[in-house]
């Protein structure tokens, strides 16, 4: 039952924000709309944790009602360890974006339904067993963003919507197009949205292999799969602020849920079949990415270009098979939606003092913005995967997940992506000590202030969770380790 | 008096639109001219009924020697014709409210509408026809209600001959049938059609007769100039109205009349949806003019709507006639604001609407819900719509290929859709259009369209009722 209320909440409090008039309470109700759904989400934790025995990684909570009867289409959620470690994920994400955007000017009302509406499609996508609410919710999530960026962006943001939203919907398409045809060659002519159900069946293996690129391809896209990855550094850098922390935070986790979701319950054997050509593309990912990252000139390019490499641990993760890989493949979305999260939040705190975002243009900032400045620091170094902090327990769980592959090609891949850290470690180091470290410049008249208070919660949830991932991941392990043995145990039974 | 009553209630929707027409005939000839506006009041008030007339006390019921037959479904379809003339009528509000023609108008516009709800409920090629030319030439008639326009004029010109041709089609399509088959009635038909090359010939002829009217490419010539032509309340009616009859009546003949035909149907419903959805995308792409976009959005839809034709009759015609339901009051959305743009600024193109949301908030958030929702965008009803659409499309695992194609494409309307988008959240430049105000039928309309965008997506009972209504008939 409670379950339901990650949706209800968003859901009144858009509502709320549609019907006040007077806009100087349309922060305050934002906000406390997504601290409660914290709550709602920590409910949820507890209450799962109270049902769940450990050994058991099925899908807990569950509400299931019919919604479309004559095409078996139910409203059916619940959650496992996976989805409520995105859950969290989320929550903090979406609490600390809303507090970045206090200062936002423009037509606030309208800006922080969208956020909510965003954070809606995410919670929902984030639960949902049934194939269609799935893909429902996937959707919901995506067009928020074209109008986020279109209004409140900056640089070439017509643009960026529009190629933004179109890869997306490109993306659902093949996606919807595969999950129908899964709906009606399931076997005894059953036709049904059910994951869980379909986890049951043997698809037949044809049928397998013909879906999985439409699938995997579709959700792919959402994940900056290479070669599909061009809305990512576009779209990032014209969004606003808390547009970017979203869609980096969030958005593009869904793809990574999604693929996780179909490995395990839709087309486990076809899995197996594509897994080099998933590490492939997972590597040329995380190796062109990186590289791509050295030579950009502007600080949120750089950031969404390292988004590209470092979600390709994401798949190479999931295309690895191990549940080790997989586990890591979990954290590694976990830290990477926290640390871009920080990372953007940072950048945007930065451009919002010296309205530049060009590397060149800046130096010694430290000396005028220390915590903004340390922010940066540390999601810099949470991102070159330093012990102690997120990237490092992520990164390294996948690292060692894929060398149990006792295949040369995989272990070549792994190589390759353990290379990329030293590259990464390259553009952060740079990044940081041209902007922050150096001569200082002289400023006359608007000399840069450091974080106000909004923005020292914003940064300080983000970096918490950070911490908390890079010291004591075996608290999300707890959760996590359950749903990929079950996992475990689909695809090769 | 209980026997003729008897007698009369299965034809109580039509009865209800002729009594209309003749009293407002009467009206113009002798008496004195009644004030427009409670004129307009009472029309929508009988629109009204005439909508809820079809849910209440309908059965099946087979009448005027076995031609015309009453069933659930198409009292449902009547109503949701009904319901969209009424949004029309309401939006026309500013329009009319000054026109000279008001009365004759409503003649017009109510006699089409009687013409589509016979056609709906014809069971014989003869009445059929007799609804068809019916709704078809009081058509003509309003596209030229820009009574000063050369345009309009050329409008109902060019809208007349198409439709005259496709009646001719059309009827030497109904000739050959009855040569193929002795009988006019469909169950006749439907029992004596067999393939064979004369059939053949005679199907392809009525169908294009029928394709002319919803204009599937390459019978969609004249759509363009006649909706950039005609008055936006006419516009909305031809996109709407006109085409929900047609597709209403495609499903009556596809899934019942020739469903001995399907294999041959099929292959030619693939290839025309396949050429209208890449023409009527490609076309759309550089649309200035807002309703001459429209005419190429609406042929985009209609090569979607057909996709659902190439599935099994139930599913199928519950997602054509749910898509017809969603995508009048998407559609309604966007042409009720361009109407009330029109009316107070004479402005119809795109670049006029920049900056839009800075002056009207409320018109940008209904004509965004309605593009979003013809997009197919959740959580507008747009997306169920087309994702039943091609649900039911792809239950043949041969049409899979194609219709993913298809469906690509709707990556391709999106992006004219958004580019309206981008037009109406300019911040750049000052907005072109002042604020308008919105007199209180229009936003009674607009209401309706946004609750409906929203309402009949989420809320499954539409569907769900849809579906029991078609499974009852097909």
């Amino acid at each position: 039952m409670i379950v339901n209320f990650l949706l209800i909440v968003p859901l009144l409090t858009i509502l709320v924000l549609l019907l006040i008039q007077n806009t100087q309470y349309t922060k305050p109700i934002a906000l406390a709309g997504s601290v409660i759904q914290l709550m709602v989400v920590i409910g949820v934790l507890l209450q799962y944790l109270a049902v769940s025995s450990f050994n058991n990684g099925a899908m807990l909570l569950q509400t299931d009602v019919v919604w479309f009867s004559p095409l078996h289409i139910h409203y059916h959620v619940g959650v496992d360890g996976i989805s409520i470690v995105m859950l969290l994920l989320t929550a903090l994400i979406v609490i600390a974006a809303i507090l970045v955007s206090w200062k936002e000017a423009l037509l606030q009302k309208e800006f922080f339904i969208l956020l909510t509406l965003l954070a809606f499609g995410a919670y929902g996508f984030f639960i949902a067993i049934d194939l269609f609410l799935m893909f429902f919710f996937l959707e919901i999530a995506v067009v928020p963003k074209f109008l986020l960026i279109l209004i409140w962006g900056s640089g070439k943001k017509a643009y960026s919507a529009t190629k933004l939203v179109l890869m997306l919907i490109g993306a659902s398409a093949l996606l919807f197009m595969g999950i129908a045809c899964l709906y009606y060659n399931e076997p005894d002519g059953l036709q049904t949205f059910n994951m869980l159900q379909i986890a049951q069946m043997q698809l037949p293996y044809a049928v397998q292999i013909t879906l999985f690129p439409f699938m995997f391809i579709g959700f792919g896209v959402f994940t900056a799969l290479f070669p599909f990855h061009t809305w990512v550094p576009d779209g990032h850098s014209a969004a606003p602020t808390a547009g970017s922390m979203f869609l980096a935070g969030i958005s593009m986790k869904l793809g990574g849920y999604g693929l996780l979701r179909l490995v395990m319950f839709l087309v486990p054997a076809a899995a197996q079949f594509y897994a080099p050509y998933i590490i492939l593309l997972a590597a040329i990912g995380i190796l062109y990415g990186a590289f791509a990252t050295m030579v950009q000139k502007d600080l949120k390019y750089m950031n969404a270009y390292s988004s590209i490499s470092h979600c390709g641990f994401v798949l190479l993760g999931i295309g690895m098979l191990t549940p080790v890989a997989l586990t890591g493949a979990v954290l590694q979305m976990v830290s990477h939606g926290l640390m871009t999260a920080l990372f953007f939040a940072a950048i945007g705190m930065i451009y919002s003092r010296t309205h530049t975002r060009i590397i060149k243009e800046m130096s010694g900032l430290l000396v005028y913005m220390p915590f903004i400045g340390g922010l940066f620091i540390l999601a810099g170094l949470a991102s070159l995967g330093l012990p102690g902090l997120s990237g490092f327990t992520a990164e390294m769980t996948v690292l060692v997940g894929s060398w149990q592959q006792p295949v040369t090609a995989y272990r070549v891949a792994t190589i390759v992506a353990a290379a990329s850290i030293v590259i990464t470690a390259v553009y952060v180091l740079r990044a940081i000590g041209t902007v922050l470290m150096g001569k200082s410049k002289e400023y006359h008249d608007d000399t840069p202030t450091d974080a106000r208070w909004y923005e020292k919660w914003a940064g300080s949830i983000l970096f918490i969770g950070i911490l908390v991932v890079g010291i004591t991941p075996f608290l999300l392990l707890k959760l996590i380790s359950p749903a990929i043995l079950y996992i475990q145990q689909t695809i090769f039974k | 008096m209980h026997y003729y009553l008897h007698l009369l209630l299965p034809f109580k929707q039509e009865l209800l639109l002729l009594i209309a027409v003749f009293i407002l005939l009467l009206v113009q000839i002798f008496g004195n001219k009644p004030q427009q506006e409670w004129t307009m009041q009472w029309m929508n008030l009988l629109l009204l009924i005439t909508v809820l007339t079809g849910f209440w006390q309908v059965g099946y019921a087979t009448d005027v020697s076995a031609m015309f037959q009453l069933t659930p479904f198409s009292a449902f379809e009547k109503s949701v014709l009904a319901l969209a003339t009424y949004l029309i009528s309401l939006q026309a509000y500013k329009w009319l409210l000054h026109h000279e023609h008001m009365i004759e108008f409503y003649v017009l516009l109510l006699a089409s509408l009687l013409g589509m709800f016979c056609m709906l409920s014809a069971t014989n090629l003869l009445f059929f026809y007799l609804g068809l030319e019916l709704s078809t030439i009081p058509l003509a008639i309003l596209a030229n209600f820009h009574l000063q326009q050369k345009q309009s004029s050329e409008a109902a010109f060019k809208f007349i001959v198409s439709a005259s041709f496709a009646s001719a089609l059309l009827l030497l399509g109904i000739s050959f049938l009855y040569g193929c088959t002795g009988t006019l009635s469909f169950n006749g038909m439907a029992d004596h059609l067999v393939v064979n090359t004369f059939s053949i010939l005679a199907f392809v002829l009525f169908f294009t007769g029928l394709l002319f009217k919803i204009s599937v490419v390459p019978f969609h010539l004249w759509t363009a100039d006649v909706y950039q032509g005609a008055p936006v309340t006419v516009t909305a009616f031809l996109s709407v109205v006109s085409k929900a009859s047609i597709l209403f009546v495609l499903l009556n003949f596809l899934f019942k009349v020739f469903h001995s035909f399907a294999q041959v149907w099929h292959v030619m419903v693939l290839i025309l949806l396949l050429l209208t959805i890449i023409i009527g995308n490609l076309f759309a792409l550089r649309q200035q003019n807002f309703k001459r976009f429209m005419a190429f959005s609406s042929i985009t839809q209609i090569g979607f709507i057909l996709i659902a034709l190439l599935g099994q009759n139930m599913a199928g015609s519950a997602a054509v006639v749910y898509f017809m339901v969603v995508y009048l009051f998407s559609n309604l959305c966007i042409f009720g604001v361009i109407a009330l743009v029109a009316a107070t600024t004479g402005k119809e193109n795109i670049d006029d609407f920049k900056g839009f949301y800075q002056t009207n908030p409320f018109l940008a958030w209904v004509l965004l819900l309605g593009l979003f929702s013809l997009a197919g965008i959740p959580p507008t009803a747009g997306f169920f719509g087309k994702f039943f659409l091609i649900l039911s499309g792809i239950q043949n695992a041969r049409y899979f290929p194609w219709i993913t194609f298809a469906a690509l494409n709707l990556m391709v309307s999106l992006y004219y859709y958004l580019r309206v988008v981008v037009v109406v959240f300019h911040r750049e430049s000052a907005a072109e259009i002042a604020t308008i105000h919105i007199p209180q039928p229009v936003k009674l309309s607009f209401f309706i369209c946004v609750a409906g965008v929203i309402i009949a997506g989420v809320g499954s009972w539409i569907y769900t009722y849809i579906y029991s209504l078609a499974s009852a008939v097909f």
